[in-house]
């Protein structure tokens, strides 16, 4: 077992390497970086002082990110960096990468958690009532809302509900996290203007997740009540409350606990369209603003988080089958 | 893996599921398939919405009578500047034809008749003596003394030398020597004035006062280009005017008789015998903002009638018989006339109309054609990038999956590498290169494809490999490799087939997702480009926040094409897995 664990874990030290590679060869190759701007910013500001030109203060600039280098050696050296902790300094934002992460990424984990939450409450009834009721009108509705929740582009849901809720109806702001009068409000009411702004991104997120967990508890029920011993509780005469509370829906929550299980290194992740397009200050519109600016640092800090997630729910995945299946351990 | 019964006993016949077999032996397996699929109702609604997808965008683009990136225009109605009016506060010269009234008399004008206020007023500029004949206020003659020649008298006898060019009528010698007889200094003939100025002796200079122009406040506006010279004429100014100052409606100029409309004693209008307008007469000078303007006498007198009653709007019948609305503002001492002009403009945002169903864009093109024309790249885009996966996940899944050992553990863990780079980052950055190379919109839409098929083949490979994996072990594998069929015929043409329902049922399904991520990259500004369109491109014009709250026929849609096709493809897959393995359904 632990042979087969430390297998696994230097198998996603070298992924992570590997892929923190190719991202920071792509990044690289892209032309128009931050530096390029940054250098005809700084030249065209110099340029009645009588000041460096753009072509030294690109040489000062490419030599202060030791972009001067090649790829190997960059990425190399940024390597070297991460390996002692450091992550370098943002370009765009001008602080420490670790740092604005610290700042940013709690809004999307409790963007998430509330999310998910919301996604349990809605979908296991659901799922497990769409289950009862096989074939029934309500079933057929259920799978219909499920796939129509599936095949909703993020942007057109998150377009639509402003449309409704914030122009329409005038409930909620179009963007931000944080009201106009923000600074003025209390302690709570700090607390609940941040709320309020995030009922438009969780609503967005929770319908775009409820398709695939309604139809994931749907099928598990329907197997477990398809099973010998739900027939035996039911032939005992066990009121069918008894049957679907105590008997069914508990051996159901075994592959709904394994699903969610993969589902929290994601918490940590983000949703960069949903953020985004909500422009809620989390670590996907963060990432998503340092890559179209070209932020090399924060670009790559953000890859490697994206990649090491990646790998420890898949680790977390294998290494539940490992538990839950002997015959794996074997191999 | 249920199919692995089914497998056995069906050797490399391509559909499973013979347990249903039994009971419609007639059908072959993928006749049951397929009456499996027809009885699924969803599925049903499934292909009826892609087949409409296809008809719409494939065909729709064909019917359609506008091109994708066709732009329309429309005429609209601005307030324009047309003319500006002047009331006029200086004298205006009119010279008779043949003479010059140089600025320097001009001025001396200015600067002693106009003040003197006298009625007849002589003053010398350029030595020339000029007489100012006043007739009404701001309405002068002026005359302009000239030497004819010298008049000698010896006794009797008179003798005029008249200088070259100059003639002198007989009544006008009679009058010269009557005058010399009478000692007078000055005398008038066939109405023309005449001076003697005494020289040396009895020599005298013989001199004629002759009309050389007038100066007046009024301001004449030809009706019609062709009367600019009978109009620019001096008799006919002249005949006109004293007309106007003495208050008569008709004046006669060059033996032909005009009648003038007098509106008040500042306008008029010329018309001739036959009642046609000449030219207009008024005090307030209209000139038209630009020389592509030809502004008609009626015009200008309808400006300064609007200008003289104080007015700030007046309605104008054009020559086309079409009223337009003028309106009038101060600006210094100008007035400027606005008008309410006829522009060519980009059609944008134009709402829907039976031209156009759904309206027109940001750029002026119809919206329904944009989305047919984009209907076709976006299933496109999904078609190719679903082939491109799935053929190389096929290749490396089936390498993996049949040889094993060293060269599985090798390729998935290269399919691993690629599962966890994060897609939507690098889609982003990759958009991001494409902008700053600026790549040709057709060339970046076959290198986004590419990118997608490469990012997206691994999830095939895995089923692909997972499936050989339990089917290799199986006795038609071995049967195969008894009979000594070639490694690559065994893995494309006996395993491959066996994978393929569930690939079909992937695909179908990956499709979807293909199609939704095309259209999150374009909405985000970073897929197609323009002048191509798909979906997502078309909806990207929603983040304009005027566009969102005003215009729903541009995003709303679009959104409705990409959620129907989605859920079509779904729909379909999911019937498809039903149809394929009814062990799974439900």
């Amino acid at each position: 077992m632990w042979k087969f664990i430390v297998r696994r874990i230097c198998l996603a030290v070298i992924i992570i390497f590997l892929g923190s590679f190719i991202i920071y060869g792509v990044m690289r190759a892209m032309p128009t970086s931050f530096v390029e701007s940054m250098a005809r910013q700084r030249a065209a500001a110099s340029a009645t002082t009588g000041g460096p030109t753009y072509q030294e203060w690109l040489d000062q600039l490419n030599e202060a990110y030791h972009l001067n280098t090649d790829i190997f050696s960059g990425f190399f050296s940024w390597l070297g960096g991460v390996l002692r902790g450091d992550f370098g300094v943002s370009w765009k934002y001008g602080i420490p990468v670790t740092q604005k992460f610290n700042d940013v990424i709690w809004h999307s984990v409790i963007l998430n958690i509330i999310t998910i939450v919301l996604e349990v409450l809605i979908c296991i009834p659901l799922g497990i009532q769409a289950a009862r009721h096989q074939y029934s009108g309500f079933d057929y509705g259920i799978t219909v809302f499920a796939m129509l929740c599936i095949s909703l582009p993020t942007f057109f849901l998150a377009t639509l509900l402003k449309y409704t809720f914030a122009v329409k109806l005038g409930w909620f702001d179009l963007y931000g996290l944080v009201g106009r009068f923000h600074e003025q409000l209390t302690q709570g009411g700090k607390i609940l203007d941040k709320m309020h702004h995030m009922v438009l991104p969780v609503l967005t997120l929770a319908m775009l997740n409820i398709g695939g967990l309604t139809r994931y508890t749907r099928t598990n029920m329907l197997e477990v009540l398809n099973a010998d011993y739900i027939r035996t509780a039911r032939a005992k005469g066990l009121p069918e409350r008894t049957v679907i509370n105590r008997h069914a829906f508990r051996n159901t929550l075994i592959p709904l606990v394994s699903y969610m299980s993969y589902l929290i290194p994601s918490l940590f992740s983000g949703s960069m369209i949903t953020e985004t397009l909500y422009q809620i200050p989390g670590i996907g519109y963060i990432a998503y603003d340092a890559m179209i600016a070209g932020d090399l640092p924060f670009t790559m800090f953000y890859s490697m988080f994206g990649l090491i997630l990646t790998q420890l729910s898949l680790m977390l995945a294998d290494i539940m089958y490992a538990v839950v299946d002997p015959r794996v351990r074997v191999n | 893996m249920s199919e692995k019964e089914p497998k056995k006993t069906m050797a490399n016949e391509e559909e499973l599921a013979l347990d249903d077999g039994r009971r419609v032996k007639v059908l072959s397996p993928g006749m049951m398939v397929f009456k499996r699929f027809i009885r699924n109702r969803l599925a049903i609604v499934g292909i009826c919405t892609l087949i409409f997808m296809f008809v719409f965008s494939f065909i729709g683009g064909l019917v359609s009578p506008y091109r994708q990136d066709q732009v329309f225009y429309k005429v609209d109605n601005a307030n324009k500047e047309y003319a500006s009016a002047i009331i006029n506060s200086d004298y205006r010269f009119t010279a008779v034809e043949g003479e010059v009234l140089t600025p320097m008399t001009r001025a001396t004008f200015n600067g002693q008749v106009k003040s003197s206020g006298a009625d007849e007023t002589v003053f010398t500029a350029d030595g020339v003596t000029y007489t100012a004949k006043k007739i009404d206020d701001g309405f002068y003659i002026l005359s302009a003394g000239k030497t004819l020649g010298t008049v000698a008298q010896l006794g009797k006898i008179v003798d005029i030398n008249l200088e070259p060019d100059t003639e002198l009528t007989d009544e006008a010698r009679k009058a010269v020597q009557q005058a010399l007889r009478n000692g007078e200094g000055s005398f008038t003939a066939d109405g023309v004035s005449y001076t003697l100025t005494r020289g040396v002796g009895k020599n005298y200079t013989l001199s004629s006062m002759v009309e050389v122009g007038m100066v007046s406040m009024l301001n004449f506006d030809p009706h019609d280009p062709s009367y600019t010279g009978l109009v620019s004429g001096y008799e006919f100014r002249k005949a006109c005017e004293t007309a106007m100052h003495r208050g008569e409606t008709t004046a006669v100029a060059d033996g032909i008789t005009y009648t003038l409309d007098v509106q008040d004693e500042n306008n008029a209008v010329v018309l001739d015998a036959g009642g046609k307008e000449i030219a207009g007469i008024s005090n307030i000078i209209v000139n038209p903002v630009n020389n592509g303007i030809f502004l008609t006498a009626d015009y200008r007198a309808a400006v300064s009638e609007a200008i003289s009653e104080r007015r700030t709007a007046f309605d104008y019948i054009n020559s086309e018989g079409v009223p337009e609305h003028h309106t009038i503002q101060m600006r210094g001492s100008n007035y400027i006339v606005f008008t309410q002009q006829q522009t060519y403009l980009i059609d944008m945002y134009s709402p829907p109309s039976a031209a156009h169903p759904l309206g027109t864009d940001d750029h002026g093109m119809d919206v329904l054609t944009r989305l047919m024309y984009g209907g076709r790249i976006s299933l496109m885009v999904g078609f190719i990038v679903m082939i491109l996966e799935n053929i190389i996940g096929i290749i490396i899944g089936g390498v993996s999956g049949y040889f094993g050992g060293w060269v599985d553990t090798l390729l998935m863990r290269f399919v691993d590498l690629f599962n966890s780079i994060p897609y939507y980052p690098m889609m982003i950055i990759a958009g991001a290169i494409m902008d700053s190379f600026e790549v040709d919109p057709y060339i970046r839409l076959y290198m986004m494809m590419a990118i997608m098929g490469i990012m997206g083949w691994t999830g095939v490979a895995r089923v692909v490999r997972g499936q050989i994996l339990s089917l290799r072990e199986q006795d038609f594998m071995v049967a195969t490799e008894a009979t000594g069929i070639p490694v690559s015929r065994r893995i494309f043409r006996h395993l491959v087939p066996n994978v393929m329902p569930l690939l079909i049922v992937q695909a179908t399904m990956g499709l979807g997702s293909i199609i939704l991520a095309e259209a999150t990259l374009s909405f985000l500004g970073l897929g197609i480009k323009y002048p191509l369109a798909s979906w997502g491109s078309i909806i990207n014009s929603s983040s304009n926040i005027y566009v969102m709250t005003n215009c729903w026929y541009l995003w709303i849609p679009a959104g409705l094409l990409i959620v129907l096709t989605v859920l079509g493809f779904n729909f379909v897959g999911d019937g498809l897995r039903d149809a394929f393995d009814p062990k799974m359904k439900r």
